[in-house]
């Protein structure tokens, strides 16, 4: 091996895959977004804040601190480049963006570690200041030690749902309501996947249990038909659960309809996709051991489709285990390893049971799109409507959403569809009366991210900086 | 009276401070108006926790707030006075740091 591989992320799948590594000899380079590794579930707050772990990660409070702990003991054994930017892939050369300066990196193995946001659903008036995404809503308080709001409510579905309302209400903020479009029924069914993770679903219960003791109101079976507000968001238009509509006061909500994948650098290197009808969406193809359809490249964590952060760390090592294996590093029929194979794999499987409960337990409605009009904004950064978009598929006759994106621009704006190209592919396959995997999915484009038009004239200069990784073996 | 710090609705801050509110203070301009914030707050949370939003549209003109925080949905970039954009959301706010928020008042660019 005579280059050394390259981890993007250092959540929690980025940093077992680097602890894996380093046991085994090997110094990765580590490229993440984050100002510190853990990623968005063990964000950490900025230095001079004081508050214990145990205040921002309650019940992982222990785990948060042991994870964080193996990432301080592997620093001077890695290359760990923060606030790096991976903004464009063209075959083995990777672009990256550090404090303002592009460099230009190589790679033979690569480990996707790239995480999840929020799966978003519009609904009219989704953009008026004072609504955010539900990862949003927990961020302010981990991060920044704020509510979203002086009257917050949180709506979606999703397990995410009772524990931001959960560590609000317990911060101090004021949470009217905790509005889930999933019924009742849907969580007792999925009980038998559930209870493959007897301390989740337990943790779940405790939630909502802690939330009704402290006479916080948990509505089910809702929809959200609008918000309201000139300037920022002052009202909440829902269809309760006996179908009557109701308006509920707030000047924040938290929204969101559990994860969906950050797929775009898997996209970019040229992983082949299929679609997964569990996740609605198209996902990279790996095996149960992380290697993707491309030689050298691993895929683990919520990136390479939804599973939580206790299977992204199992993940994270057994997409490193493959590469030494791969490598020749180390011998994968010898019997230690083979159990640790087998171990790890057997955790993914059982959590991939869980997993299928929770999507049992918090259905990601399907009739969201009758509660859109046509002056509902879909794609934020364009700011294209529901009308637009419908009259669009109507007048060109799309059937395929990367056409759909060209005609109307849905898609097309800053953040590349990471907010839009869910709901945008729904409505195409919807209207079309297409299934959902029919549609297609988004192509990504460079620059991933918004960087310097600067940036992007120096990197393809023939002067371009080259930077020379280490030979780590 | 395009200005987000419309005195009606939106001098209110968005965020409300829960915790960690001994930290040194952070004084900066929002609009040519003097503001402060907190060391550690991004420049994010030391606009909202100023008024409700960071920015107008670039087409209708309507108020954004942000709405990820993570860096991924790239509603939150802002201008400074000297013409440099920022995603609020990842930057941390500095002393002296001179923000436009209100419409058309940036930069000519």
């Amino acid at each position: 091996m005579n280059e050394s591989p390259i981890i993007i992320g250092a959540g929690p799948a980025g940093i077992r895959a680097a602890q894996t590594l380093v046991e085994h000899g090997i110094r990765p380079i580590i490229l993440d977004e984050g100002m510190k590794w853990g990623g968005q579930i063990y964000r950490q707050q900025p230095t001079n804040f004081k508050r214990t772990s145990q205040q921002r990660y309650g019940f992982d409070a222990g785990h948060a601190d042991a994870l964080s702990k193996v990432f301080v003991d592997l620093l001077d054994q890695v290359d760990y480049r923060p606030q790096s930017l991976v903004w464009n892939i063209e075959q083995n050369r990777l672009d990256v963006l550090q404090h303002g300066k592009s460099t230009v990196l190589s790679w033979q193995s690569l480990i996707v570690t790239t995480g999840a946001t929020d799966r978003m659903l519009p609904f009219p008036g989704w953009t008026l200041p004072g609504i955010f995404g539900m990862g949003a809503t927990q961020i302010a308080l981990k991060y920044q030690a704020c509510s979203i709001g002086e009257r917050v409510i949180l709506a979606g579905t999703g397990p995410l749902l009772y524990l931001v309302a959960y560590q609000y209400v317990k911060a101090g903020a004021n949470v009217l309501a905790v509005l889930d479009t999933a019924h009742f029924s849907s969580q007792i069914k999925a009980l038998p996947g559930l209870l493959n993770q007897p301390k989740q679903l337990v943790r779940g219960l405790y939630y909502v249990g802690w939330l009704i003791a402290h006479g916080i109101k948990i509505r089910r079976g809702i929809r959200l038909m609008r918000a309201e507000g000139q300037d920022n968001v002052q009202s909440l238009v829902i269809k309760n659960e006996h179908g009557e509509v109701e308006t509920l006061d707030c000047d924040a909500v938290g929204v969101g309809y559990a994860l969906r994948s950050e797929t775009q650098i898997a996209d970019m290197l040229g992983c082949e996709f299929k679609f997964d009808p569990m996740q609605r969406a198209y996902l990279p193809l790996k095996d149960l051991a992380g290697r993707s359809s491309l030689e050298g490249v691993y895929l683990s964590g919520d990136g390479a489709g939804i599973m939580g952060a206790d299977a992204a760390e199992i993940s994270g090592e057994r997409s490193a285990l493959a590469l030494l294996a791969d490598r020749g590093v180390c011998d994968a029929d010898a019997a230690p390893m083979r159990r640790r194979v087998k171990d790890l794999e057997d955790r993914l499987q059982k959590i991939s049971r869980f997993r299928e409960g929770l999507e049992t337990a918090f259905p990601c409605p399907n009739d969201w799109i009758d509660q859109l009009t046509d002056d509902t904004i879909v794609c934020r950064c364009e700011e294209i409507t529901f009308g637009q978009i419908r009259d669009t598929i109507t007048e060109c006759d799309i059937r395929e959403v990367n056409r759909l994106k060209a005609m109307s621009r849905a898609g097309m704006g800053r953040c590349q569809g990471r907010m839009c190209a869910q709901s945008s592919a729904e409505i195409l396959a919807h209207l079309s009366g297409q299934p959902l995997g029919e549609v297609g999915r988004l192509r990504g484009q460079p620059p991933l991210k918004p960087v310097p038009a600067q940036v992007l004239a120096d990197a393809w200069s023939p002067k371009t900086e080259r930077s020379t990784t280490e030979r780590s073996i | 009276m395009n200005k987000l710090n419309d005195p009606r609705q939106a001098n209110q801050p968005q965020f409300r401070r829960l915790q960690e509110t001994d930290r040194p203070t952070i004084d900066f301009f929002i609009d040519g108006q003097p503001c402060q914030a907190l060391l550690g707050d991004t420049v994010l949370t030391a606009i909202l926790t100023n008024q409700r939003a960071v920015r107008h549209t670039e087409f209708s003109g309507q108020k954004r707030a942000g709405f990820c925080l993570m860096g991924a949905c790239q509603d939150c970039w802002i201008h400074l006075e000297s013409g440099e954009r920022l995603r609020a959301c990842s930057s941390m706010i500095e002393s002296g740091m001179r923000i436009v928020t209100a419409l058309g008042e940036g930069p000519a660019t």
